[in-house]
């Protein structure tokens, strides 16, 4: 699969190689921030074949792996509860908090349900009129409007057994966290297609234009994301800084106005702590005060002892794109997706899991 | 977890519902989010939703790359299980 040949348009994806190659002077540094560019990228081998000048990181682009250890053990406590029915994404299930996982939890006996969507906790919160329904509202700005959505189907239908966890988390404050700390060169940031199909591209524009910048919103297809690697190599050798939408398909500029609308409604901008980052100003959604009947961290007054994190696990310099997952020592070793050790591996997007599973383990970026 | 898939809109309901057909498979999703979606149109479903309307000929590209995705999969599972390599 390292292969261009293997590209579903080989003759683009050479076009496109070549380009970047003629073009590119100065080493850069670009990063991802999104889980699905992380695997794409590394399924497709894109790594391997740019320039050796041209590093690609991962950033903190999955939802999943920067909640907050707290956020996880409050959770898993108010999961605990025998009059709480707890309801999650898939995804969650196995992330580890201080000292336990929901998977463990449910095993243990408490009442956890996966589920697709807030219609199917929503369904459970009706069908469980006594039992207090509790979503972990977890996403980026893709997910927020639908969770939100939830809130209002919830207000109107009277649903009064139904409550959220937020942990939303918003993309472009993180990434100019990133920058003002400085840890990292960046020169250049692939920003996340299904974000900005919400969002649009004006939330980057303070990128560019603040810090200089270049941003590239595109897909998922291989040949996508090695046009975002050519355009922002052409931004960069041509001293510019601005935001490019590559991806035509869903994006536009103001981006979905309608879901926009409908999280400004039940949500709003609070500073929120990531995983390995720590608080980011205006980074998060919690509920609005009229909506508070809503919010679980209100209604369940949990306590959590100190948090911890795995022994020897790198996640947090991973997530800010100051490690890579095989400078982990555990990386393959204590650590598989197996046996996870932190949320970079459980999450199918984290990044330890794509370079795992897509074999990138000793030639990094 | 933000991944979005692409679907075609066979049937609308109440409610802003309407039946999305998905790599074959019909599932009901909400359109709330989304204006003015008729049948035989193609919305971007994510969580339950759909969050955008999409035109054909991206929905076909992208779903191609889903396939093929789990084409990929398919052989890495198997090389994966290969002793020999
Ligand atoms: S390889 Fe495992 S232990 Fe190391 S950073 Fe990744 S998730 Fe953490």
């Amino acid at each position: 699969m390292k292969y261009i040949s293997e590209y579903r348009n080989p003759a683009v994806a050479k076009k496109l190689i070549e380009e970047i190659k003629e073009f590119s002077k100065k080493p850069v540094n670009f990063m991802e921030v999104c889980g699905t560019h992380t695997v794409s990228i590394s399924k497709s081998g894109i790594r391997q074949v740019l320039p050796e000048h041209v590093s690609l990181l991962s950033g903190p682009g999955c939802p999943v792996c920067v909640t907050a250890n707290r956020d996880i053990d409050k959770a898993i406590a108010i999961a605990e509860r025998s009059d709480v029915i707890f309801t999650t994404f898939g995804d969650m299930m196995k992330v580890p908090g201080s000292y336990s996982n929901l998977a463990e939890k449910k095993a243990d006996g408490a009442d956890i349900r996966v589920v697709y969507s807030t219609f199917d906790a929503l369904k459970i919160a009706k069908n469980n009129p006594d039992r207090k329904v509790v979503f972990f509202a977890v996403g980026f700005e893709t997910t927020a409007p639908t969770i939100a959505l939830s809130i209002l189907e919830a207000q109107k239908r009277d649903i009064e057994n139904y409550f959220i966890y937020s942990v939303h988390k918003l993309v472009p404050p993180a990434m100019a966290a990133l920058l003002s700390l400085g840890e990292v060169k960046l020169d250049g940031f692939i920003c996340p297609g299904h974000v900005s199909v919400v969002i649009g591209s004006k939330p980057y524009e303070f990128i560019a234009k603040d810090y200089k910048i270049p941003c590239v919103i595109t897909g998922f297809e291989p040949i996508d994301i090695l046009q975002s690697i050519s355009m922002l190599v052409k931004q960069v050798e041509n001293g510019e800084a601005k935001v490019e939408i590559g991806y035509k398909r869903g994006v536009s500029s103001l981006g979905n106005t309608k879901a926009q609308e409908v999280m400004k409604k039940v949500f709003e901008v609070c500073d929120a702590e990531w995983r390995g980052i720590g608080v980011i100003p205006e980074s998060g959604l919690s509920l609005r005060t009229n909506f508070e009947g809503f919010d679980a961290s209100k209604i369940f007054d949990v306590d959590v002892p100190p948090t911890k994190e795995p022994v020897g696990c790198s996640c947090g310099e991973i997530l800010r794109g100051v490690k890579l997952p095989c400078d982990c020592k555990l990386f393959g070793k204590a650590c598989t997706p197996e046996n996870p050790v932190g949320p970079c591996m459980v999450s199918t997007e984290g990044s330890c899991a794509a370079y795992y599973r897509y074999g990138e383990v000793a030639d990094g970026v | 977890m933000c991944l979005a898939v692409p679907g075609k809109v066979v049937r609308l309901k109440d409610s802003d519902m309407a039946d999305v057909e998905i790599g074959g498979i019909e599932t009901e999703v909400g359109l709330q989010l989304v204006s003015d979606v008729k049948i035989g149109e193609y919305v971007l479903v994510h969580a339950g939703y759909a969050i955008n309307k999409i035109d054909e000929e991206g929905a076909k590209e992208m779903m191609k790359l889903f396939e093929e995705i789990q084409e990929l999969d398919e052989i890495a599972k198997l090389s994966e299980n290969d002793e020999i390599y």
